[in-house]
């Protein structure tokens, strides 16, 4: 039984450059600023950042696995407030979690939260899922 | 700055993105995703970021991709897409601002296999002063 107010536990992803890179082919976004730690810096960012849809798509994959795969997932929707930092060398933590906001049969909506080295970075995330 | 007369019009794409199961298996691999039966949900961004970055640019629109921020992002999902979809994409210019210098456009991606429209999404994007 699923109820408003649920907690879905928290999880962390790990990102680093490797995955960056695999994410920008992957998704056709080739924007040096997550790759290029000079680049990056050159257009005043503090290091490589994360694609905000990177996180994004990590967030729908704490929902998918929530919600029964993904195709359970019909609305997602994130607001990108701060940047998840990627230096070189290095795992950056960005981790998820969720709240059951509404239930309906079925059809389920989670509030979530995500934050990379304790700086909130995903803001409004929202989901609709059918549960399965 | 983008052209005012821009503001409203929709961009159909000029061609169609063949889904291919190698493009699952990619975009899902990044994720850890391994059912590898429909697209992740976020998986279309692929298709319309590509398709505003074909046609947003355009010097008559005027988008300044360079000093371009995404600023939020909404799915609706109709049916995941899977492997085989041939899916054409119309974007519109629904919503235009400035605040501070800065550009504030609100884009709707409308994909469709065939008459079927299978996904919408909303793409805030921001021209940064």
């Amino acid at each position: 039984m699923i109820n408003v107010g649920d907690v879905i536990a928290e999880r962390i992803f790990w990102i680093d450059r490797d995955l960056l890179k695999s994410y920008a082919d992957a998704s056709g976004d080739q924007n040096p600023i997550h790759q290029d730690e000079a680049f990056a810096k050159s257009v005043g960012l503090p290091d490589v950042i994360a694609h905000g849809m990177l996180t994004m798509a990590l967030a729908g994959k704490f929902v998918s696995d929530w919600a029964g795969g993904p195709a359970a997932v019909k609305e997602f929707s994130a607001r990108f407030v701060k940047p998840v930092i990627v230096p070189a060398n290095a795992k950056v933590d960005l981790t998820i979690a969720a709240t059951v906001a509404e239930v309906d049969g079925a059809n389920i909506r989670l509030n979530l939260t995500a934050t990379s080295a304790g700086v909130k970075v995903l803001g409004m995330t929202k989901a609709l899922v059918v549960k399965s | 700055m983008l052209n005012p007369d821009s503001v409203g019009r929709t961009f159909h794409s000029a061609k169609s993105f063949p889904v291919t199961a190698a493009d699952i298996v990619d975009f899902a691999g990044v994720l850890g995703e391994t059912d590898l039966s429909v697209a992740p949900p976020t998986f279309s961004i692929r298709i319309s970021l590509d398709q505003f970055h074909e046609v947003l640019t355009d010097p008559q629109v005027g988008l300044d991709w360079s000093r371009l921020v995404h600023g939020d992002q909404k799915f609706e999902i109709f049916r995941p897409l899977v492997a085989g979809d041939l899916i054409a994409c119309s974007s519109t210019i629904e919503n235009y601002k400035v605040v501070a210098g800065n550009e504030i456009l609100t884009v709707r991606s409308d994909l469709r296999a065939g008459d079927e429209l299978v996904a919408s999404s909303w793409s805030t994007l921001v021209v940064r002063a």
